[in-house]
């Protein structure tokens, strides 16, 4: 049963990311885009967990981590940039 | 308010607490080993950076924090469902609206818990806290600030602004003593 | 067996608020209210998808799995404060929010 849920959460969270990347592409703003890559690494971050559950392995849970604190620290930069035209100051 | 600890070695037991926590989480064991390498970095991590950082206030009742972040992770399941119907249902008949909220808590940390509980709850995200405190001059009297949220449908603004601030703040208030 | 069934029930939740999240993304009209789709839906879809994942590798090595919790309270903190940022930013860049929106007086320029 497991194998069934598992490919049907697949395709969803595999139609949520187009359903992103038409966000990403259409736009119609700068801060329209950065919302939708921000919402891109979240949904990433869930098909790694739902890849380590199907392949039965923990190993690649730091990998998870790591984009929750890279993709994070990006957003933050980039919406500094844009509201300040600089990201330290 | 309270900003320094009981225990100079000490200098913020929450903060070390937590970190206490992560180590273990992080490594997913409770050997004997990594105890003593988690009591360690318990200890001297907030030592090292105490000096770097602003002091925050303390939490001085920890029973009703903990009671306080239960009524958050409850309210951010029936918050979610909420906002899930909004989004499926039709989005001609949503009313969304800007709304201010007078808040009385002074310093930043209980401010960020408050304006991050409401993103995370009721169809609300908090959009600005103004006056920005750079713009207050020392001297001057304390003057009222706002909390700019944004709302997916507002239904009633009063009551909105009124559970606002009886649910998260008067809580936080009671938690830090300010 | 009890532990497949909580398994497949919460990734079926979390993978439907996911696509929740993105549709709002997708459909709501200005960018102040799609802004409420992935701050919210997604944060909760994420979290049982960790808590599915940890009841499974509990199950299945034969030990408590508890390193999930480090990703979802990562989740929960940081969510607000990017949609914090993006929000902040789309006031500065005078973005045009939906007609009929109350309350747009109480946007302060800066």
């Amino acid at each position: 049963m497991l194998d069934t849920v598992l490919l049907i959460v697949f395709s969803m969270i595999g139609l949520s990311l187009l359903l992103n990347l038409w966000r990403l592409i259409i736009g119609p703003s700068v801060p329209d885009r950065i919302l939708a890559l921000d919402t891109m690494y979240i949904n990433v971050i869930a098909l790694i967990i739902l890849y380590s559950i199907s392949m039965g392995t923990g190993l690649y849970f730091e990998a998870a981590l790591l984009i929750a604190m890279l993709g994070f620290i990006s957003t933050v930069a980039v919406c500094k940039y844009l509201l300040r035209g600089d990201i330290i100051e | 308010m309270r900003l320094q600890a009981r225990f100079r070695w000490l200098p913020t037991p929450f903060r070390s607490l937590f970190l206490f926590i992560v180590w273990l989480l992080l490594n997913n064991s409770v050997s004997a080993g990594h105890l003593v390498l988690a009591v360690f970095f318990a200890i001297f991590i907030p030592l090292l950076s105490f000096s770097l950082r602003d002091p925050q206030p303390l939490i001085l009742k920890p029973g009703l924090a903990f009671k306080q972040l239960l009524i958050v992770l409850y309210d951010i399941v029936v918050a979610n469902l909420q906002v899930a119907l909004l989004i499926l249902g039709p989005t001609k008949k949503l009313r969304p609206a800007f709304v201010k909220i007078p808040i009385d808590l002074t310093h930043n940390m209980p401010i960020t818990i408050l304006a991050s509980s409401v993103s995370l709850t009721p169809g609300t995200v908090s959009a600005e806290v103004y006056p920005i405190p750079e713009s207050i001059n020392k001297g001057d009297e304390p003057i009222q600030r706002y909390l700019l949220i944004h709302v997916l449908d507002l239904k009633d603004e009063e009551a909105l602004i009124k559970q606002i601030k009886q649910r998260y703040e008067a809580p936080l208030k009671e938690i830090f003593q300010c | 067996m009890i532990s497949e069934w909580v398994v497949s029930i919460l990734l079926l939740f979390g993978g439907a608020f996911i696509l929740i999240g993105s549709i709002g993304l997708i459909k709501l009209p200005d960018f102040f209210m799609r802004l409420h789709g992935p701050t919210k839906a997604t944060t909760l879809g994420m979290a049982s998808v960790l808590i599915a994942s940890m009841v499974f590798f509990t199950n299945a090595e034969n030990g408590l799995s508890v390193k999930e919790i480090l990703i979802t309270i990562f989740l929960l903190i940081t969510a607000p404060i990017s949609g914090y940022m993006l929000i902040k930013s789309a006031i500065h860049h005078k973005l045009k929010a939906k007609e009929g929106t109350k309350g747009l007086n109480n946007i302060k320029d800066d």
